[in-house]
């Protein structure tokens, strides 16, 4: 080789220059990559070791309106998996099956989360109880990717009780995460589902914290995340109701378990919901952390129909206690008056056209007036007032008096009531001629095509307890908005509901719903279910009415579905719940606060 | 001509450091969150075969480079001898399963052969070039060496251990060069290989045929050299495609993501892309020693082996690799100035081969990690964990220090 020492000198000197020159380039390789791009480095290595563990907020306390707990939080636990692919949390799935009872559709329903938020923890058992997670603690080591931790549990103390305007809440579904309201939310969240609950979502729901724990590459984890602090989970206010929880509870309990129907009372002049309550009811606790199918079915199975909220859903003719309203048409049309007779007095019965129309009282009332008509509900003399009146004023009547409104309660899937607009909802249904005049009638004394809610026949009543005027009845704020509903003079108010005090006495339908010292006013209905059991046609058996008389506190609907006997029933259980809610001590407690 | 008594102490106390360097690593590497008890325990090993090694470079250094001159062509056989054995009844480890790199004996793996051959491939090597009185001309003069390098290559390259014949490769154009070839005959020597890169892409290949015209021009080698790599280029550009066939998938798979780790994030680029996230997470000064989130979880291969340096960038930051890297230089000034002050060619060949040799290592090792090499599974010289590799470097060691023992006192123009 060639080896003079100063070729080897230059060939060196070559060498060392190469050196240099690939050391450089190195060592600057490594400045772009740890100091010029370090911070997106820097996150990409975060984002490898940290994975968001989201902690569930506690949603608001429900109180009434003397601060007692509607609904509330229980400690309890739920168990995820943080899992990176579908295989690897169905492996972990079928690990934790071995210890724990897991279900197919269990294991289906993580799957499906998992799909759904593949970034956040899988939750499996939204409700785990004390036992199960005692069981995986034990097994921690074997499931790497487990997290066990405490998630706040609805919990409703009067269960029945309250169940029919509070609701439940539930996993949100795939369907609801499509819409609008819920774009905030993701998978596995709780949100509510009927009633309060799902009316003031926004308002009872806290907002979601998150806890950073670190995981290595296979998804293990490892602690928690050193340096990266929680966020604490917030907890929204409590909602504070005008839900009387003493008498809800009361009449919860008169109707118990065998009566079905629907009760509401309201405060006449601020419209505030006392009680609200259908029955039968069903348990909303049982709903919390996924309702078991057997129970879900044995509900929707039962043709009492537990989840169908009779107070706001269940239509039905309203009865005679639709004679005031066909009482104050006559009244404001100026062609009655409260002492005004008909032509033909009460015989048991009414030739109309070819048809005769029976009153309720085969005995006949003789010749009333309307005052009388009232308290004894007689169906001749409406007949008569209904003819006067015409079917035009009355359907137009009927509207004014928002006879086709919802009551406007702050509950979701409130159903609109039935009454025709006019005569050409006939003319259309069936046909021009193929309805003869007679429907007047059947309307004058709330049947036909008539079907209200308990709600908004208890916002008629609170026109009839006060000035003519209603409010739109609320469970949690205060309205204050009134609107007129009719116009009658002094005299004439004071005329019906002297009337309407004559129910609830001696020579009314609802004599023996009288109470020592306080006067009822109410009007009994016993409308016609076109239901037969035993032969018997069974009827909806209303009361409607409010009290003191004198100085309404209360207006209270009862409404009793399906039963063998009449009104003057229901209006047992209104003069229960009014006596046990005028009588009894005030609570002392809690100030309603907002 | 002064004989120095005195050993090489900037040498020596360079790979001490390096050492050390490289031990507290493997430990670092050890230390994760989920230990595996080989990685967590191989430092203690890397310790007891560091150990060995001092001892076997001492008694390197003891013999004079005669003797090894002398012992160089037994050992040549010796290790083509071991390879081929290896190739017939080696087995995989670790990360390179697929490879069968190791002799195993009994089901013990002894060593890996290929850490010998790259000793007795320079030696060999430098025998042969310190042998002739001028330095290689034309392409006819280049058989022996050709064949002294291309036995081993072939049998490493059918393990098939890609890195390892990469190392090869660079030993061999290193001491070409070395021995005095002209540069613009190793273009030509290179040329081939070249074509077989530009061959995926017809228009850089068509240019980098116009420079070889010119270079053949030029250069005005023998008709029928210059006729042969002609021939020899083109022919690589026409099999570039079925050889690219013949590659392994996970070999296909590697070059891709070393085009673009991002196309594979999952699979082959997660090992890359990981590496950098570790690297650039580290920062100036990194993440601490042994607290490496990326290492400590398991987000990086390979850790204590192939990917060690990606640890001293997670953990010790642009600082520490900073460190490393001017050890290395400084190691390989130190080198440079050992073969320039050989007493005789054979030492100054052999000098300076073993630095290349170390020096692809680290230059295909540490770009790996940074994605400015594909991965090919060479490991770190005295930082990856690996017992053959530590006796390897430390004999390299010993013989660099008996080069420069025996060297002459020279000017020093090589500073370092």
């Amino acid at each position: 080789m060639s080896f003079h020492p100063n070729e080897v000198q230059r060939r060196g000197r070559a060498a060392s220059f190469i050196l240099a020159g690939a050391f450089t380039f190195l060592a600057a390789a490594f400045f772009r990559t740890q100091i010029l791009e370090h911070a997106a480095y820097t996150l990409q290595s975060e984002t490898n070791r940290l994975r968001e563990v989201p902690l569930p907020a506690p949603r608001a306390i429900i109180y009434d309106r003397h601060g007692a707990v509607i609904a509330e939080n229980l400690p309890g636990y739920s168990v995820s998996i943080l899992a990176r692919t579908s295989d690897s949390l169905r492996v972990a799935l079928r690990g934790l099956s071995g210890v724990i009872n897991l279900t197919p559709e269990q294991i289906e329903a993580a799957v499906r989360r998992f799909r759904q938020a593949p970034n956040r923890p899988t939750v499996v058992l939204a409700d785990a109880s004390f036992d199960v997670v005692s069981v995986l603690e034990e097994h921690r080591v074997d499931f790497p990717g487990l997290i066990i931790q405490a998630a706040p549990k609805r919990y409703y103390p009067d269960k029945e009780a309250v169940a029919s305007f509070v609701g439940y809440t539930g996993e949100i579904t795939e369907s609801e995460l499509n819409q609008r309201q819920y774009r905030a939310y993701k998978s596995g969240q709780e949100i509510g589902k009927a009633g309060l609950e799902r009316q003031y979502e926004a308002q009872l729901r806290g907002k979601e914290g998150t806890h950073f724990v670190e995981v290595d590459a296979r998804g293990r984890v490892v602690g928690e995340a050193g340096g990266r602090g929680d966020i604490a989970p917030e907890s929204p206010d409590p909602l504070y109701t005008n839900i009387d929880l003493d008498l809800q509870r009361f009449g919860a309990s008169l109707f118990g378990d065998t009566l079905q129907g629907g009760v509401m009372a309201l405060d006449p002049k601020t419209g505030e919901v006392l009680a609200i309550h259908s029955a039968p009811s069903f348990d909303p606790n049982r709903f919390i952390g996924g309702v078991s199918t057997q129970y879900y079915s044995q509900l929707r199975d039962d043709p009492r129909r537990p989840l169908y909220n009779k107070v706001i859903q269940g239509l039905y003719p309203p009865g005679s206690t639709f004679k005031l309203a066909t009482a104050i048409m006559g009244l404001e049309a100026g062609i009655v008056s409260l002492d005004d007779h008909m032509p033909q007095a009460c015989s048991g019965g009414y030739f109309y056209g070819n048809r005769y129309y029976r009153c309720w009282e085969k005995k006949g009332h003789g010749d009333v007036n309307l005052r009388q008509a009232i308290e004894k509900s007689c169906d001749v003399y409406f007949y008569q007032l209904g003819l006067r009146l015409g079917i035009t004023r009355m359907l137009a009547g009927g509207v004014t008096l928002k006879m086709r409104d919802k009551s406007g309660i702050d509950l979701p899937n409130e159903k609109a009531p039935i009454w025709p607009y006019a005569v050409e909802y006939f003319n259309k249904r069936y046909g021009p001629g193929g309805w003869s005049n007679g429907v007047v009638l059947s309307l004058a004394i709330g049947q036909g095509e008539n079907s209200q809610t308990v709600a908004n026949m208890a916002k008629f009543y609170t026109a009839l307890a006060t000035d003519g005027s209603v409010v739109r009845p609320e469970i949690v704020r205060r309205q204050t908005e009134r609107t007129k509903l009719f116009q009658l003079t002094a005299d004439q108010m004071e005329g019906l509901q002297r009337a309407m005090a004559g129910v609830v006495s001696s020579r009314g339908t609802a004599a023996g719903a009288q109470i020592q010292g306080v006067v009822i006013a109410g009007k009994t209905g016993t409308a016609q279910s076109g239901i037969y059991r035993n032969g018997i046609e069974l009827n909806h058996a209303w009361f409607t009415g409010y009290a003191p008389a004198d100085d309404p506190k209360i207006v209270i609907v009862v409404m009793l579905e399906q039963v063998p006997f009449h009104g003057s029933v229901a209006a047992l259980i209104a003069s229960k719940m009014i006596e046990h809610y005028l009588k009894r001590p005030t609570i002392q407690g809690a100030q309603l606060e907002g | 001509m002064i004989r120095k008594s005195v050993s090489d102490y900037p040498l020596v106390i360079l790979a001490l450091l390096l050492s050390a360097y490289g031990i507290a690593i493997v430990y670092s590497a050890g230390q994760t969150d989920f230990p595996v008890a080989y990685i967590q325990h191989a430092w203690e090993r890397q310790l007891a075969w560091f150990a060995l090694s001092i001892g076997a470079a001492y008694l390197i250094f003891r013999a004079s480079v005669r003797l090894v001159d002398w012992m160089t062509w037994y050992l040549y056989l010796l290790s083509v001898g071991l390879l081929v054995i290896t190739l017939l009844f080696g087995s995989g480890a670790g990360t390179a399963a697929s490879v069968k790199g190791w002799l195993t004996i009994g089901g013990v793996r002894i060593g890996q052969p290929a850490e010998l051959a790259k000793l007795t491939v320079v030696l060999m090597l430098a025998r042969v070039l310190a042998a002739r009185k001028d330095a290689p001309k034309s392409l006819l003069d280049l058989w022996k060496p050709a064949v002294v390098v291309g036995v081993p290559w072939l049998l490493i390259m059918a393990q098939p251990d890609l890195g390892t014949g990469i190392v090869f490769i660079g030993i061999f154009f290193a001491l070409l060069y070395w021995s005095g070839v002209s540069w613009q005959l190793l273009a030509l020597i290179a040329s081939p290989a070249v074509s077989l890169i530009l061959a995926f892409s017809t228009g850089l290949w068509g240019a980098w045929f116009l420079i070889l015209i010119a270079l053949v021009l030029y250069y005005r080698p023998y008709i029928v050299e210059g006729v042969v790599l002609v021939l020899a280029n083109v022919a690589m550009g026409v099999i570039a495609p079925l050889l690219w066939e013949r590659l392994a998938p996970y070999q296909q798979r590697r070059l891709l993501v070393f085009l673009d780790p991002s196309a594979d994030p999952r699979a082959s680029g997660y090992h890359v892309l990981q590496s950098q996230v570790a690297i650039g997470s580290g920062g100036w000064f990194g993440k601490g020693y042994t607290l490496g989130t990326q290492k400590r979880l398991a987000f990086l291969p390979a850790q204590h082996t192939d990917f060690i340096f990606s640890v001293v960038g997670e953990e010790l930051g642009f600082i520490g690799v900073t460190l490393a890297l001017a050890l290395f230089l400084l190691l390989f000034m130190r080198v440079v100035r050992v073969a320039s002050r050989a007493n005789d060619s054979f030492g100054s060949l052999v000098a300076f081969g073993l630095g290349a040799s170390w020096f692809v290592h680290v230059v295909v090792n540490v770009g790996m990690t940074l994605n400015l090499m594909p991965i090919t599974g060479i490991p770190l010289p005295f930082f990856s964990y690996g017992g053959s590799f530590m006796l390897a470097s430390w004999l390299a060691i010993g013989i660099l220090l008996r080069i420069s023992s025996e060297g002459r006192g020279r000017a020093d123009t090589l500073a370092v």
